[in-house]
């Protein structure tokens, strides 16, 4: 009962902010009700049993993605009542489309049985064998599934220098170090010897 | 589905809608490419349920694997979306993504 309850709760919020993400005016809001989204789906996760998912949802979505989003919301000087024209004009449309694939998935829903011979566990909320479910996770995350962690963590370097390559950019202009011009100096070039005559100054 | 008895339908279900919103949001913020992109983050949440909800239901822990692939993958998508958004404001003022037609012949 607590159970339903609390899923309920966290799935009503859930599809609330979700509609709210893609309905509200301003982006900043559209990014904190996307926030939301993420700690309610994060609340899915731990009902379902994968808290180790769960913490790493708030961690990168709302720690790394739904900050990265928040910075550019406001970096970017972006006349958004501009954007918002055609919303009216769009939403028919979009509706007819999305109320069909939603049809289509819940009748696939309603229609669709295990395979004969899957496997079912009795105790679907815990991981076999009576361990956590991070420990389960990491047995075969490192094992099994060990090119698939390698291929994510090459993902994500591939992410890392695309973004910077995209970014960078060299200002005319700005004074910066150059490390060879430095150390390619030579005492003859840096250094004048003057002979001072006492009591006169240079 | 009993209504109190929470399985597998409706985690499910909640993941069709939420698969379903993410689609809307991409058809009606035409022209906002900072609402098209977290609408495909909402996308990508759905199919996390989904992944986490059958690897619960199935007793297997590979579903979750696929997950931390997707979340990975979201990440990075996100990262490099924003960066291209950045550079194209910053080389014509705008994200309307009408205006987005440099490329065609």
């Amino acid at each position: 009962m607590l159970q339903a309850l609390a899923f309920y709760l966290f799935s009503g919020v859930l599809v609330i902010s979700a509609i709210m993400v893609i309905a509200a005016r301003n982006p900043v809001h559209s990014v904190l009700f996307l926030i939301l989204a993420f700690f309610n789906a994060a609340g899915l996760f731990v009902l379902m049993g994968a808290e180790f998912l769960a913490m790493i949802l708030v961690v990168v979505y709302v720690g790394a993605v739904a900050v990265l989003f928040l910075f550019v919301v406001m970096m970017l000087d972006i006349d958004f009542t501009e954007l918002r024209e055609g919303f009216l004009e769009y939403l028919p449309f979009g509706a007819v489309i999305a109320g069909v694939l939603l049809a289509e998935l819940i009748v696939v829903l309603l229609a669709w049985n295990f395979a004969a011979g899957t496997t079912v566990t009795a105790r679907p909320e815990l991981p076999p064998g009576g361990i956590s479910n991070t420990e389960a996770l990491g047995r075969v995350l490192y094992t099994d599934y060990f090119f698939v962690f390698q291929l994510s963590g090459l993902v994500l370097l591939l992410a890392m220098i695309g973004a910077i390559v995209l970014t960078l950019r060299h200002r005319e202009g700005v004074r910066r170090q150059s490390v060879a011009r430095q150390v390619g100096r030579t005492r003859e070039e840096a250094v004048e010897l003057k002979k001072v005559k006492p009591g006169q100054g240079i | 589905m009993a209504p109190f008895d929470i399985g597998l339908g409706h985690y499910l279900t909640t993941a069709a809608i939420l698969f379903t919103i993410g689609i809307l949001g991409i058809f009606i913020n035409r022209k906002n490419v900072i609402v098209i992109l977290m609408s495909i983050e909402l996308i990508l949440l759905a199919v996390n349920i989904n992944l986490v909800a059958f690897s619960m239901h199935l007793g297997q822990v590979a579903g979750q694997v696929f997950a931390l692939m997707v979340l990975t993958v979201a990440a990075a998508e996100a990262a490099i979306g924003l960066a291209i958004l950045v550079v194209y404001f910053r080389n014509r003022g705008t994200i309307a993504v009408e205006d987005i037609n440099m490329m065609r012949g």
